[in-house]
């Protein structure tokens, strides 16, 4: 205990220091940046992402769609956009420290990151202390927009992707009976399945039975059989890939028909490898989808592919369309200010992006028609 | 639907009681709980993806390089783990134990890095073959485990009770001096015992690969504690206890599922192993190792 109050002194102290050098040095900066001129807003935008360690592929894939929204908004002119990135390794402690020192510099209007939502619950406290908007891209978890009002995201919470699924479900296959399986060792899918039961109470669905599996196990016949038996127009199913492919392969061997609807976790190509023509009939809602036809989605992934060597994931997508509002809401602003960017981004309403038409909530979350897929024919398609 | 459950049931308890065979016989010989046998099994499994999906062989080959390799980790487990502790002064009666620990973390680790995370789908025509009767869809595989599981314990038990290297065996597991100086090749015997056990294991790895479709790299673990269980509950060193003691968990696990809660499969399953042990400590079928 004593070790860390004297830990947390030197931090204070330390950072205190931070702050005044930051003050000294930024009023002859103060001039020229972080102010409008001539009807351009010049900005810095704080990054904090995963970009080494084993998550590191995320932090590429953020970063990669970062630049280019930034070097397409500061060719339009309007706004001039300078990113400050900070490396967080995945890390809270690393975050925290990466944050600070972006809040400590004057410059830094606005932030976008951290990746992990573990990390966002850390600093998203400190940026709201701080009074520095801050915005997830990839931060998914319950609860990070209510942290405070300078704290925003632009992730889909599963708990909005989960019932749009169920939603269109329903309307296809007008369906009234459902069962319910999901893996009870892990936060993810139980929390995937808590929205599950939810949406499926709210839509007066019938829930036949509700079955659990364990990470790793390899034989679901008991489970599935008892299923069967009940025959429900549905199955949602709250699983991880790696789980879920191998339930829908053992579930078409044993004649279950029927669709299936997962969350995100249940969202990967993967299921396609692994379960092949069995995967046929799962039903997903995702924030992102690289194939749709729009021209929008289709000169970022041409953009993307050309400058990277790769087709931008949802993570890359995401943080694209982040820089954007942050953009819009900085032009609105009409000059770099911590609140005037605050007011500004809580105002944005029906962004046009390519992720679809965006708005935030009073909260600051997530409010869109997420796009739900099916996969058909072994690779996944737009559901209608 | 209960004839269904009843078939999940049956398959399941056959590949645990294939596995516990493994486990009866390497503990009714050496006295040793070789923990890496669930490790073995999923390299077993392994082989068999590797075989019949990257190199698109048939199924028999990949039958015999499972059986090979895993025959080939057993000899290797038992020189460099067993053999060094046995006899020594000072090792601890746990040393064995704790060292198969080590293997099998070693193996879990090996494969993560040989054959990647995650699921591996086992393509085997052989895995499509069914038939329907009624509204009941039996597939193949699950009558081949069946039977394989009858066929391995019959072998097992009669060449532990009739042949002359199954004598030598029992010998061993009676007293490792005493058989020795009776002329028993005690060294050979045991090296003979972990090297069939392990292949068991791989033939179990490939039935389980074909029967559920999916192989990964933390398979071994759980199903190792199964057999565990399963060889305590049919009685240490066993070879019908295993048989029935894996067929029991098997219906036990399928039965909590379809009359239950599937989020207590485990829990009930293993209080009942509880209830069945505090009324027959030995064991259902408790003695040292017997046919």
């Amino acid at each position: 205990m004593r070790k860390q109050l004297k830990k947390f002194a030197q931090f204070t102290a330390l950072s205190s220091l931070l702050v005044l050098s930051a003050c000294g040095g930024n009023q002859a900066a103060g001039d020229e940046d972080g102010e409008s001129s001539g009807g351009v807003v010049k900005a810095d935008i704080g990054v904090i992402s995963y970009i080494s360690g084993p998550g590191a592929a995320y932090g590429e894939a953020i970063t990669n769609g970062l630049k280019l929204a930034q070097e397409e908004i500061n060719g339009k002119g309007e706004v001039k956009i300078n990113l400050v990135v900070e490396d967080s390794a995945g890390k809270q402690d690393q975050a925290l420290t990466a944050a600070q020192k972006l809040m400590n510099s004057e410059n830094v209007t606005g932030i976008i990151g951290p990746t992990l939502s573990t990390e966002m619950n850390v600093v998203g406290p400190e940026a709201d202390l701080n009074g520095v908007p801050i915005m997830g891209t990839s931060t998914t978890a319950e609860g990070i927009p209510q942290i405070g009002d300078y704290v925003f995201r632009n992730s889909l919470p599963e708990a909005l992707a989960i019932p749009a699924a169920i939603d269109k479900a329903i309307e296809k296959y007008d369906a009234k009976k459902v069962a319910i399986l999901y893996g009870n060792d892990d936060v993810f899918t139980k929390s995937g399945y808590d929205t599950m039961k939810k949406a499926a109470e709210e839509k007066g669905l019938e829930i036949l039975t509700t079955e659990t599996f364990q990470k790793g196990q390899s034989d679901y016949n008991a489970q599935l059989t008892k299923i069967k038996g009940l025959k429900p127009d549905l199955i949602l199913a709250s699983a991880l890939y790696n789980e879920g492919a191998v339930i829908m392969d053992q579930a078409r061997k044993m004649g279950i028909d029927v669709p299936f609807v997962g969350g995100n976790g249940f969202n990967s190509p993967e299921v396609i490898n692994i379960a092949g023509d069995a995967a046929n009939g799962l039903i997903v809602a995702t924030p992102w989808f690289g194939e749709k036809e729009d021209d929008k989605v289709k000169e970022f992934v041409s953009k993307y592919e050309k400058e990277y060597g790769k087709k931008p994931d949802q993570f890359a997508a995401q943080a694209y369309d982040a820089l954007y509002i942050m953009a819009e809401a900085l032009k609105n602003a009409g000059e770099a200010d911590r609140d005037a960017l605050r007011d500004a981004l809580a105002e944005v309403k029906g962004f046009n992006g390519i992720l679809g038409e965006f708005s935030f909530d009073e909260e600051g979350d997530v409010v869109m028609d997420p796009t739900v897929l099916v996969i058909e024919g072994g690779a996944f398609k737009e559901f209608n | 639907m209960l004839i269904e459950q009843l078939i999940n049931g049956i398959t399941l308890g056959s590949i645990y009681a294939i596995v516990a065979l493994g486990f009866t016989l390497v503990f009714g010989v050496l006295g040793i709980i070789n923990m890496a046998h669930g490790e073995i099994f999923m390299f077993g499994a392994f082989i068999g993806v590797v075989v019949t999906s990257t190199f698109k062989g048939p199924l028999w080959l990949a039958f015999l390089a499972a059986i090979a390799v895993t025959a080939a980790m057993g000899y290797l487990l038992e020189r460099f783990a067993l053999r060094p502790l046995r006899n020594k002064q000072g090792v601890s009666h746990l040393a064995p134990l704790i060292s198969t620990i080590g293997v099998s973390i070693l193996l879990e680790n090996l494969s993560h890095h040989i054959f990647g995370p995650g699921n591996h789908p086992f393509r085997a025509s052989f895995a499509e073959i069914s038939f329907q009767i009624g509204s009941i869809t039996v597939y193949l595989v699950q009558i081949v485990i069946f039977v394989i599981s009858v066929l391995l314990m019959y072998a097992l038990s009669f060449w532990l009770g009739k042949t002359k290297a199954g004598k030598a065996l029992r010998a061993t597991a009676e007293n490792l001096e005493t058989a020795s100086l009776l002329g028993v090749d005690v060294k050979r015997t045991i090296t003979m015992t972990v090297i069939i056990a392990s292949a068991m294991g791989g033939i179990a790895g490939i039935l389980v690969g074909m029967a559920f479709n999916s192989v990964t790299p933390q398979m071994g673990l759980s199903i190792g504690l199964k057999g565990l269980a399963i060889i305590i509950l049919g009685g240490m060193g066993n070879v019908k206890g295993a048989m029935a003691g894996g067929l029991i968990l098997g219906l036990a696990e399928t039965f909590v599922v379809v009359y239950g809660d599937s989020g207590y499969k485990d829990a009930i399953a293993f209080a009942a192993i509880i209830i069945i042990l505090l009324i027959r400590p030995q064991g259902l079928f408790g003695q040292k190792i017997s046919a």
